[in-house]
């Protein structure tokens, strides 16, 4: 579905962006494996691509560097000689009360969250406006929707990221590019184990669904964006969370 | 000069699907030829690998005619 097209996938060693590094290339894209500093657990994830018969490679950057990202973007197009889909995935949380909240706190998560995804999409913008075509899927987050105590900075980004959806869509959608996003709800990964039994009874409560969402479940939803099927589509945000905020 | 202006013409004609006869030094890119800003970038982008060179976005900012290009590059040569 995806033969012959070139995917980068940023924070790709692990959680919702492995999952979505792997549904990609199970599709045929070659992926560009994105991380900051987890290098044993990229190349993991390539390999795990190339033993399903796939092609990948893993490159390092930090996508609030600038550099680093023009670096990235340079290093995907001279290895497959086009950028197809980019993912923008790559996240970091740093929660606190809003009162306890450090400057650098706030700072740092809209700098990753945030600015990152800026950086990115600015950064594959050239190549993707000379191919006139290319595929921008952001990975949001539910509570950039609705909310959520002791994330003062994490929602911030996450809704600024919804925001930054719709008006690169509008941007871009001349030039064929399509900007879209989903919205995870409670995803069972690193982040989520640490829970606490009653912290898990109380988020299923919330959710009509009645189970955590797995890595996969957001994974095929960026990859229905990332196909032809969704060929109408741009600026939207699609909510993956088991009916939680509707 | 005369070479640049010719080459930048043609890219401009191409790009843009306007008459040969608008593309003047002094046309303006978004009043003579109706281009929209994000044309303008596609154009610089353009001119870019055409000169094989690179042109920083605070000078395409200031490129507002087809004289600005042809000007700059030439500058640049």
């Amino acid at each position: 579905m995806l033969q012959d097209q070139v995917a980068l996938v940023t924070g790709a060693s692990r959680g919702i962006g492995r999952a979505i590094a792997l549904e990609l290339a199970s599709q045929g894209a070659k992926v560009a494996v994105n991380y900051a500093g987890s290098e044993d657990k990229a190349e993991a994830v390539v390999q795990e691509i190339k033993e399903r018969g796939g092609v990948g490679i893993k490159i390092q950057a930090n996508v609030s560097k600038d550099a680093d990202v023009k670096r990235m973007v340079k290093k995907v197009v001279d290895e497959f000689g086009r950028l197809d889909i980019l993912v923008n995935n790559a996240g970091i949380t740093k929660d606190n009360l809003l009162m306890r909240m450090k400057e650098e706190e706030f700072d740092d998560v809209i700098d990753t969250n945030l600015k990152g995804v800026f950086l990115c999409t600015k950064g594959v913008t050239r190549q993707m406006m000379k191919q006139k075509y290319g595929r921008i899927i952001n990975v949001a987050s539910i509570v950039g929707v609705s909310g959520n105590p002791g994330q003062a900075n994490y929602v911030a980004a996450k809704a600024g990221v919804i925001g930054m959806t719709k008006s690169n869509a509008k941007e871009l959608a001349a030039r064929n590019i399509q900007v879209n996003a989903v919205a995870p709800g409670y995803i069972s990964t690193d982040m989520t184990d640490s829970l606490t039994d009653e912290q898990r009874e109380q988020m299923l409560s919330l959710i009509p669904l009645k189970r955590l969402g797995e890595a996969a479940d957001v994974a095929r939803v960026v990859r229905f964006l990332a196909t032809e099927d969704a060929a109408y589509m741009t600026g939207q945000t699609l909510h993956v969370d088991g009916g939680m905020v509707m | 000069m005369a070479e640049t202006f010719d080459r930048v013409k043609q890219i401009i004609v191409d790009r843009l699907d306007v008459d040969e006869s608008k593309v003047t030094m002094e046309a303006s890119f978004k009043e003579d030829l109706e281009a929209d800003s994000l044309d303008v970038v596609e154009l610089v982008m353009e001119l870019e690998d055409e000169f094989d060179m690179e042109i920083s976005d605070e000078e395409a900012e200031k490129i507002n005619t087809v004289g600005d290009a042809v000007n700059y590059i030439s500058s640049q040569s």
